[in-house]
């Protein structure tokens, strides 16, 4: 059990729902970053987002691409996206921390050394964008078999006829992406999300989070109402991109939680 | 032992991969799209019909075959091997490009798609896609690194007539890796109405094995023409590589043909050096995944892409066809590298001994034509593709050479 199934286990006996953030490792810098994240769960964070900056990220739109930038310029790294995670970990060793973001990195830093780094630094979970049921075999299985989660993207093109094959591999939850677009674009609605979500639960007994497109606490608590809870990742991201201080984004975090908890 | 064991032609397998090259990297929100445009990739490939229609057009529309070209006068300046061009750059819109992108719009009109988005870099295939889409009427946006509106000025102007939107892409570095990636970004947002037409030889599986099953018009053309003109297999293939999709359309009906030796020309910028200032992947990077597949690539030691440089905004990519990894891997190929210098003293060589005034693109394909020819026999036959026509560069070129092309009475800068 990773401690992405024990959080769920435990909001499924409380009846509440789940806050995920996003933020990326590493903006404006290591430091500021951090600060941000050791704050996370005193502002009601559940699970944390933590992205891993990548030169071309395809799915994001500008905030998040933006983010990823300042991150590079700043020098971030996997390596030091991992020394982050080990230096959160040294005051909190039970909120789950799914590392977000692309292959290529992975790849090249090697896959089997990659799982050991990444578990032994205390990371639960893999979102990896570009990496679709069809490349499984990649790090998805190898994941598994180490022990982390591997949490799979579905998408309203993600069809009956193969949502069984995005989720025969998927662990800890599902993440539902609420619209066909990048991140930080539309509005997400929850009359569109929730009978999207009751066709996965029909076929999956895991969580199934809804991200991109929720802005404000208002939405937060209408798409967690319809779901296992729901994802902020642009909007953080932006109050950090306005220099916003560490205490104000995360009083800005905060906001967003109890509207998915009040759910 | 079985031919099919020997055979370089039946790549990809079901996974869209050549060895550990290709794949299908993408997010969740494309697979279905990819998977619905193999199927109907499929079904085309053994529909006489849509064959039908593409030789029709590719002859009334394009002005093929192209002609395959001695080059005597540069043959016999160089003083060794007897020099063949490919002609495609008489194709209409003066690049290679139009051959795939005629291809990839039929298909997107049988699958009911009304709005056509492509990437850019020097513009051809850009200006190819404005084309065809204003011969059948669809909607079209070109995305075009903003360094490269810049530098390609005559091919904005030409899309923008076509009826093409121009978007120009500021996002990353704003060059055609950021372009391709603001193309899937839109593509993900607009997956109901919108086809994807890919300009090369990259992405996700099935546009590579799609886009050079569409290039190899080239190669079967010249391996026809060659046996018209000298009764027999030219001994070396040429061509320049960006994405590779030239090259591949080239190089694909020659890859059982053991005795054709196959020379892949990279983009080696400044130099192939520690300073990255090339954009020569094979010899300059390594494996990686960017852009929907698996495939060599210019990176850093954090997995981070780096920029590519080359006067050949055509050439500007990290990246490179999977299937010139794979053949670059396997050994069937040969893959160099070609300097800004050297191409540039091709490009003027073509226009003085020809008459012909190339592109940057295939000028790198001729540098290295004319390193090797003088050392070669003359019943020694190398065939380069002429992939494209130099009207779009000569700007580049003049500054390149300090020529004001402001100034009337042609004086040179400085």
């Amino acid at each position: 059990m990773t401690r992405i199934d024990a959080k769920f286990a435990q909001l499924r006996a409380e009846g509440k729902k789940a806050f995920v953030s996003y933020i990326m490792a590493g903006d404006p810098d290591i430091t500021t970053s951090l600060e941000v994240m050791k704050g996370l769960p005193g502002a009601g964070v559940d699970v944390i987002e933590l992205g891993l900056p990548f030169t071309d990220p395809m799915a994001d739109g500008p905030t998040i691409q933006l983010a990823g930038q300042r991150a590079l310029d700043g020098g971030m790294t996997l390596n030091k996206t991992l020394q982050m995670v080990r230096d959160f970990r040294a005051d909190d060793d039970t909120t789950p921390i799914v590392l977000m973001g692309y292959y290529n990195p992975i790849y090249s830093h090697g896959v089997d050394q990659f799982l050991t780094d990444a578990k032994e630094a205390g990371i639960d979970g893999l979102i990896i964008v570009d990496l679709p049921p069809e490349e499984d075999d990649e790090l998805c299985i190898p994941a598994q078999k180490a022990g982390l989660n591997f949490i799979r993207l579905a998408t309203p093109t993600t069809d009956d006829k193969r949502l069984p094959k995005v989720l025969t591999n998927t662990s800890g939850f599902v993440y539902y992406v609420s619209i066909t677009g990048i991140t930080g674009a539309a509005a997400a609605q929850a009359t569109d999300v929730g009978p999207e979500v009751a066709r996965m639960k029909a076929h999956t007994d895991l969580p199934i989070i809804v991200g991109f497109g929720v802005r404000t606490p208002d939405t937060a608590r209408e798409i967690a109402s319809v779901a296992d809870g729901c994802v902020v990742g642009s909007a953080i991201v932006a109050e950090i991109a306005a220099g916003k201080s560490p205490a104000d984004v995360l009083s800005f975090v905060k906001g967003l939680a109890d509207g998915a908890h009040s759910a | 032992m079985d031919d099919l064991v020997n055979s370089f032609m039946t790549g990809p397998d079901e996974k869209g991969r050549f060895g550990i090259f290709g794949g299908r990297f993408v997010s969740e929100t494309l697979m279905p799209l990819i998977l619905e445009l193999e199927e109907e990739y499929e079904r085309a490939k053994t529909d006489d019909s849509f064959w039908a229609e593409m030789d029709f057009l590719w002859k009334h529309y394009v002005g093929r075959p192209s002609p395959l070209y001695h080059a005597e006068r540069l043959s016999e300046r160089l003083g060794g091997a007897k020099v063949y061009m490919k002609r495609d750059e008489l194709n209409h819109t003066g690049a290679h490009k139009i051959n795939n992108v005629l291809g990839q719009i039929i298909l997107a009109r049988r699958m009911g798609k009304t709005r056509i988005i492509a990437e850019t870099g020097a513009g051809q295939h850009g200006v190819a896609t404005a084309t065809v889409c204003a011969k059948f009427g669809l909607k079209c946006v070109v995305y075009m690194g903003a360094h490269d509106v810049e530098r390609q000025a005559p091919n904005v102007f030409r899309m923008r007539l076509l009826g093409a939107e121009v978007v120009p892409v500021t996002s990353g570095r704003g060059t055609l890796k950021d372009a391709m990636n603001d193309a899937l970004r839109d593509w993900v947002t607009n997956v109901r109405d919108t086809f994807y037409c890919i300009g090369t030889v990259a992405g996700p599986h099935p546009y590579p094995a799609m886009v050079r099953d569409f290039q190899s018009i080239i190669g079967k053309e010249t391996r026809e023409q060659m046996h018209e003109a000298e009764g027999r297999l030219p001994d070396t293939i040429i061509a320049a590589i960006g994405g590779g999709s030239n090259a591949m359309g080239l190089f694909f009906p020659f890859l059982d043909d053991k005795s054709v030796n196959i020379i892949g020309v990279e983009a080696g910028g400044k130099g192939v050096n520690a300073k990255m200032e090339h954009c020569a992947s094979l010899t300059g990077g390594r494996p990686g995944v960017l852009h929907g597949n698996r495939t060599y690539l210019l990176q850093d030691d954090d997995g981070q892409i780096l920029e590519g440089f080359s006067i050949s905004a055509g050439l500007d990519y990290p990246g490179i066809g999977p299937e010139h990894a794979w053949l670059h891997e396997i050994g069937r190929a040969k893959y160099v590298s070609i300097t800004d210098k050297e191409a540039l003293e091709a490009f003027q060589l073509c226009c003085e001994t020809e008459g012909i005034i190339p592109a940057l693109e295939p000028s790198h394909a001729l540098a290295h034509v004319m390193k090797i020819a003088p050392e070669l026999p003359k019943d020694h036959i190398i065939c380069m593709n002429m992939c494209g026509r130099g009207d779009k560069d000569i700007f580049t070129v003049a500054k390149h050479l300090g020529f004001d092309m402001s100034d009337t009475e042609g004086r040179t800068a400085d």
